[in-house]
């Protein structure tokens, strides 16, 4: 019983995160500028991260295995977030502006005259 | 069900590829060629090849994507269209690809267990590992010591690589002198990635030190070891400045490291020579054989784990200390 | 002939088109750079071949565990060799990467039809 709760749970879990992995890669394909992007990218990547690694270690129950998992996700945890800063950082200094304006505003400057 | 998620990889590695041929700036080609190599790490798991995986993930996805950008920062980083000759190309490699895959018809279907390939060595090793070596990989009891020959052979190869690079790239230019760079030229502005990366850093060579020698009950070995290693140390250099990290492992310590392991493998051939036995026949080195070929083993992917990682390093510190001439 | 046969030989065509594009990337682009992005997917293709011949149906990767009766492993030979062969293809694509950047520094252009007008 107990068993069978843990597998659906386990399911949830997997499914929501596949979920979120997809609305970042739209995300990251629809929106309008860099900033905005990398946004979309990390934060869903690491909420995907947490969901579906503790998705797995349900699978695994309480082995070695789930251990090690457990070690992956806190690397991963550690280190996504760490590679965006340095990606925005890196923008920042070579001279990429952050947009101030909503995308309706660009589209209306950019319209041609 | 696992081999519809092949199915849907290998599609991707193949828009990939083509991704990587037709962008124009060569920054997005070589990060596509990362990611290019991380699916294909990942077929390669799928297809129950764990140590080519690892090796592909770490080597592929890791060293080369920064040798490549070093290689971009020295050159230019836009290719200029071309204008000519392209439909010749396209027809002659679509020719290509047409008789390969009419050829392919032949070929034994995926998984069976009748195929050729499968029925003459492949079923003695499997057998012969538990009575010569006694120990569960059998990627590494061929690699060290059925097939020791080609695993020298490698390893001289990697030395002929970090030996050519050094020579061409420790050529300084003719206009300028060849000037130490002093100035600090790491990330100095970029707190969070130092204070992350000195987190992680131990931990990354704790776990290349895993990998050397646990090479023989898991996938491992040293080349895996020796690439992650590296990775470790270039994530150093990337963060703390090149000055640091020559500091941390000078230029005579990797070359030292790169020769050695290259005169460890060969060495252990011929003291098996002196000791009675053929050359790399590592059962003479003990009393008992089985503990003689597992002894051999573990010095020989010492050895090849420091070749991996000195000639790794070596050539990302010859390509990050060359000044760029415009 | 059947889906699963289908399913069965499409490692093999993935191969070919990999081939291909490489081959593409190495006849066509005048740059070196790209040209050596190509000869590594071109690699990369001759590997997926080789790991995709090692599968048995059914078989788990070839690490003999203990206690586990009448396994049926997956063939490592193809594996060693493609071991060897990953470490060997980034020592030479490194090698490869060094004569580029000495030939910018002497011709100042890496495109292939400057160099040749050059010399």
């Amino acid at each position: 019983m107990i068993d069978l709760a843990l597998d659906i749970l386990s399911w949830i879990l997997l499914t929501i995160g596949g979920v979120c992995v997809l609305i970042g890669g739209i995300g990251g394909l629809r929106l309008p500028n860099f900033y905005t992007r990398i946004h979309a990218a990390s934060l869903t990547d690491t909420m995907a991260t947490l969901l579906i690694f503790i998705g797995i270690i349900l699978q695994a129950g309480f082995t070695l295995a789930s251990l090690k998992l457990f070690a992956i996700m806190l690397f991963l945890l550690l280190t996504g977030p760490t590679a965006t800063y340095a990606l925005a950082n890196a923008a920042l200094l070579s001279g990429l502006k952050p947009d101030t304006g909503t995308a309706k505003d660009k589209t209306k400057e950019n319209a041609p005259e | 069900m696992i081999y519809i998620f092949a199915l849907f990889l290998l599609t991707l590695l193949v828009i990939t590829a083509i991704a990587i041929v037709r962008a124009e700036d060569l920054f997005v080609s070589v990060i596509l060629t990362t990611i290019f190599s991380l699916l294909m790490a990942i077929n390669f798991f799928i297809l129950d090849a764990a140590d080519v995986a690892l090796t592909e993930a770490a080597v592929g996805a890791g060293v080369t994507t920064v040798i490549f950008l070093c290689a971009l920062a020295l050159t230019g980083d836009q290719e200029k269209p071309q204008k000519q000759g392209q439909k010749v190309a396209l027809v002659i490699v679509s020719i290509l690809a047409l008789v390969i895959i009419y050829s392919t018809f032949d070929n034994p279907q995926l998984g069976d267990p009748d195929a050729p390939v499968h029925q003459h060595v492949a079923p003695w090793y499997l057998e012969k590992t538990p009575e010569y070596m006694d120990f569960p990989n059998v990627v590494t009891a061929i690699l060290s010591s059925f097939r020791g020959y080609d695993t020298l052979g490698e390893v001289f190869v990697v030395f002929a690589a970090c030996i050519g690079v050094l020579f061409i790239l420790g050529v300084s230019p003719p206009r300028k002198a060849m000037q130490v760079s002093v100035k600090k030229s790491g990330l100095r502005h970029h707190l969070i990635p130092q204070v992350v990366g000195r987190l992680l850093i131990p931990f990354i060579v704790l776990f290349g030190l895993y990998t050397q020698f646990h090479g023989e009950y898991g996938p491992g070995g040293g080349f895996q070891a020796g690439a992650l290693i590296a990775t470790g140390v270039i994530l150093f250099a990337l963060l703390e400045g090149e000055a640091e990290a020559l500091r941390a492992v000078p230029r005579r310590v990797l070359l030292g490291m790169v020769v050695g392991g290259a005169l460890l493998y060969g060495s252990v051939g011929v003291v098996c020579m002196l000791m009675g036995g053929a050359f790399l026949d590592y059962s003479v080195l003990a009393a008992d054989p089985v503990w003689g070929q597992q002894l051999g083993i573990l010095i020989i992917e010492a050895g090849v784990g420091m070749a991996v990682c000195g000639a790794l390093l070596s050539i990302f510190h010859a390509f990050a200390a060359r000044e760029r001439v415009s | 002939m059947t889906f699963l046969e289908l399913l069965g030989y499409f490692n093999y065509w993935v191969f070919a088109i990999l081939l291909a594009v490489g081959l593409y990337a190495v006849i066509s682009k005048t740059n070196l750079i790209k040209k050596l992005i190509g000869l590594s997917i071109f690699q990369s293709a001759v590997f997926l071949m080789y790991i995709t011949m090692d599968k048995v149906e059914g078989g788990t990767a070839p690490i003999i565990q203990a206690g586990v009766e009448n396994p049926v492993f997956s063939n490592p030979l193809p594996q060693v060799l493609i071991l060897t062969a990953i470490v060997v293809g980034v020592s030479t694509l490194s090698l490869g990467l060094a004569m580029v950047v000495r030939i910018k520094e002497c011709y100042g252009t890496i495109e292939e039809n400057e160099i040749l007008d050059a010399d």
